[in-house]
């Protein structure tokens, strides 16, 4: 971190010059054998990796219309050119999303296109040669999949989609990442990201528990595998004990305890998070899903809440569904997501995000607050991009924008916004996701987050501005790392869930 | 020469509507296994019906992105539309009611479509992102616009062409008989290009038209909670274990 200055900020709107190669690089670790292998990719990079990575890109062209769709569709316009937070922040040209798209889709031409194969030099079409994989490398991890292009292009053209096939390709012929990977290995291994076993999962809980008898004088529980609870709470493994993460959790468990909600975690499905997304894998996307499939089954809950966590909640809200049949509307004769459909309680929604289920209870006013515990914290809201661009909340779109704030609004006094342009489904990535939480990647993050930063310091300016509410444990980690760069206390960042922690009145009911 | 630009009007518009058809088909065939619709989005399919309209006729997201790119684009677009639709009373006898009523709109149209793609190739030239991310062909396809649009112009305003004479050719084409084509080398210049386009159209990043219809983050309703969204090959799976 020592060497790491943040870079100064600038006048808002930035459109910023180009500076070509400025990112150039090796990117992140490369996985090693042993972390390719334990998900099925292999450990080296092959021979014949060059007809193996043009294979597994026909594959998947065959197999998602988005990326069939977007290798064919952009026009280069433009559109795009200027919403990358990571091309705003290094001003590299191939962090534009389109010249990111361009990457991958300069080799699909050469290889599936008429024009391509025999006018390379009029489309821009090139050879997949050993120096284009490993700038496919770099580049493709210099994108959070936080899906801001995708609001701005006229076609919809997600890169994300393609970010994620170039990852899947480049694991394929033994260029796996290794933050993420390990990851993975690890939720199968042990059932969370963290690699927390039971037993000191339990342990660490019980330590929770006893700090908050302390600090409210109530038993506040924190249950772990409790057969025939009504709710599951499924909650990225940062909240068991990473800070800002862990005073949501307290949070939460207040929500509950006020209410008499009989909930409990899963030992087995201990992580919220699903680096399966990351990695742009279906089949460990999907694995890592059954594992809340089985437990609740196991359990045999009848609801599903899901913690402050962006990609998470994108992939509870969107996936779960589709890949392991937690939500509802499956076929009578689906006997896969039947099985699990007719356990779950079909008056909420499956699965429900925390925030949501606060929501529905401030408004049947089962909850009470004292706001002025919340009047030494000046609130913004940074609206996580998964959630804001790849999930929603309630009945109405845009209902993600609307809860959290509304529950902030229930619990503090001072609540501002910060500049349009970067909130709601225009808001930045924090800088961190999309499998880029890593060390290794730690210049890159730093100015991935400028834009965010810029609108802040704007913010408190203005404003004063001294708490930035977010509902990711990415944004949290992210944030609480390199906002001190910045100059900025690395508290300012927090949870919603920690300020409903910080008001409500817990009493005897 | 008649006959030269017969066959070249027949071949054009063969690779034309089977080369879109297929790609049309290959776009349907191919699954979406994901709810990825970029939201907040619509949650019924009225809503995205509304959703693709506003996309397709007004533009909506190019105009959030930029609003010079989005002024210019949109009138190169809709001016073209206008001036396609006027040319169809080169192919109909007698024309359509509708079609003579938007004539005089169409001619002015082929006015601002030029200033639209001549607004579109400045950017594209002058603007430090936009020209690093032109390919040859991007310039190319904005070179052939305009050309067809000055050479169509120039027919109109300054050195007219026996538009009888063509309408009559075209009529001939359509019932499969091959008339005579004035001798006119703007007109030919003007329909050689015009066949040009139709032909690389299924070839080219033209194919962003049919795409943003087949585009899944525009085109899916936000239902993945209500509705068990599944594709073909992701429903193998759960019967393999």
């Amino acid at each position: 971190m020592a060497d790491i200055t943040a870079p100064a900020y600038r006048t808002i709107p930035i459109i910023p010059a180009l500076k070509p190669g400025a990112m150039e690089g090796k990117g992140p670790y490369i996985a090693n054998e042993k972390h390719q292998e334990a998900l099925g990719f292999p450990g080296q990079v092959p021979d014949d990796w060059h007809d193996k990575a043009i294979a597994k890109m026909g594959e998947l062209l065959s197999k998602f219309r988005s990326l069939r769709v977007y290798m064919d569709a952009c026009v280069h316009c433009g559109a795009c050119s200027d919403k990358c937070h990571y091309f705003i922040g290094t001003q590299d040209p191939k962090n534009m999303p389109v010249a990111r798209q361009d990457l991958m889709r300069s080799v699909y031409r050469r290889y599936f296109t008429f024009a391509g194969k025999y006018f390379p030099w009029l489309v821009g079409a090139r050879d997949l040669t050993r120096e284009v994989l490993d700038e496919w490398y770099n580049y493709y991890h210099q994108c959070s999949e936080c899906r801001r292009c995708s609001v701005f292009c006229p076609y919809g053209i997600d890169t994300a989609e393609i970010t994620m096939a170039a990852r899947e390709i480049l694991a394929s012929v033994g260029l796996g990442q290794k933050y993420s990977n390990e990851i993975i290995a690890k939720v199968h291994k042990i059932g969370n990201n963290l690699g927390l076993p039971e037993p000191a999962l339990v342990d660490t809980l019980e330590g929770l528990e006893e700090d908050v008898k302390e600090e409210t004088g109530l038993d506040i529980k924190f249950p772990v595998d409790v057969k025939g609870a009504e709710v599951l709470l499924i909650t990225p493994s940062a909240d068991f004990f990473a800070e800002p993460h862990i005073d949501g959790l307290i949070g939460y468990a207040k929500v509950f305890h006020a209410t008499g909600t009989s909930w409990t975690l899963s030992s087995m499905a201990s992580e919220g998070a699903n680096f399966g997304m990351f990695i742009g894998n279906y089949e460990q996307l999907r694995k890592v899903a059954l594992r809340i499939r089985e437990a609740a089954l196991e359990l045999g809950v009848k609801r599903i809440i899901v913690g402050e966590c962006g990609h998470a909640w994108r992939v509870a809200y969107s996936f779960w569904n589709t890949l392991s049949g937690v939500g509802d509307g499956a076929d009578e004769t689906d006997r896969f997501a039947q099985m699990l459909q007719k356990q779950l309680d079909h008056r909420y929604k499956q699965p429900t995000h925390i925030c949501e289920f606060t929501w529905d209870l401030i408004q049947r006013d089962a909850l009470k607050f004292d706001k002025s515990k919340n009047d030494k914290h000046i609130i913004t809201m940074h609206d996580s991009c998964n959630v804001a661009r790849g999930s929603r909340m309630g009945d109405l779109p845009g209902g993600q924008f609307e809860i959290p704030r509304n529950i902030i609004k229930a619990v503090a006094n001072n609540f501002v916004e910060m500049d349009p342009n970067t909130t709601h489904e225009r808001t930045f990535c924090c800088g961190g996701g999309g499998g880029l939480l890593t060390d290794d990647l730690m210049d890159l993050r730093v100015k991935g987050a400028l834009p965010r930063m810029e609108v802040l310091q704007q913010a408190v300016d203005e404003h004063g501005v001294n708490y930035m509410a977010a509902i990711c444990a990415i944004c949290k980690t992210q944030f609480s790392k390199i906002m001190p760069v910045y100059g900025f206390d690395r508290r300012m960042v927090g949870g919603v869930h920690q300020l409903v922690s910080n008001a409500i009145i817990l009493g005897d009911k | 020469m008649s006959v030269i630009f017969a066959i070249l009007f027949y071949l054009a518009t063969l690779v034309f509507v089977v080369g879109l058809l297929s790609r049309i088909s290959l776009y349907a065939r191919t699954p979406a296994p994901l709810k990825i619709p970029t939201t907040p989005a619509p949650t019924t399919k009225t809503g995205v019906v509304f959703r693709l309209t506003r996309e397709v006729v007004f533009f909506e997201s190019l105009f959030k992105a930029n609003l010079w790119t989005w002024a210019m684009g949109w009138l190169f677009h809709a001016s073209m539309a206008l001036v396609v639709l006027r040319h169809l009373r080169y192919f109909t006898d007698p024309v359509w009611g509708w079609v003579a009523f938007i004539q005089p709109f169409g001619i002015y149209a082929g006015i601002t479509m030029l200033l639209g793609l001549c607004g579109l190739w400045v950017r594209r030239l002058f603007v430090e992102r936009i020209r690093y991310i032109s390919t040859p062909s991007d310039h190319l396809w904005l070179v052939l616009l305009i050309v067809i649009a000055i050479s169509g112009l120039l027919m109109q305003f300054v050195s007219h062409t026996d538009v009888i004479a063509v309408k009559s050719y075209f009529l001939g084409l359509l019932n499969f008989n091959i008339g005579t084509l004035p001798a006119d080398g703007l007109l030919m210049l003007h329909l050689f290009l015009v066949f040009a386009l139709l032909a690389l159209f299924p070839l080219s990043k033209l194919l962003h038209a049919p795409g943003v219809f087949f585009s899944p983050t525009r085109n899916q309703t936000d239902n993945p909670r209500e509705q068990r969204h599944l594709s073909a090959w992701g429903s193998k799976m759960e019967s393999e274990n």
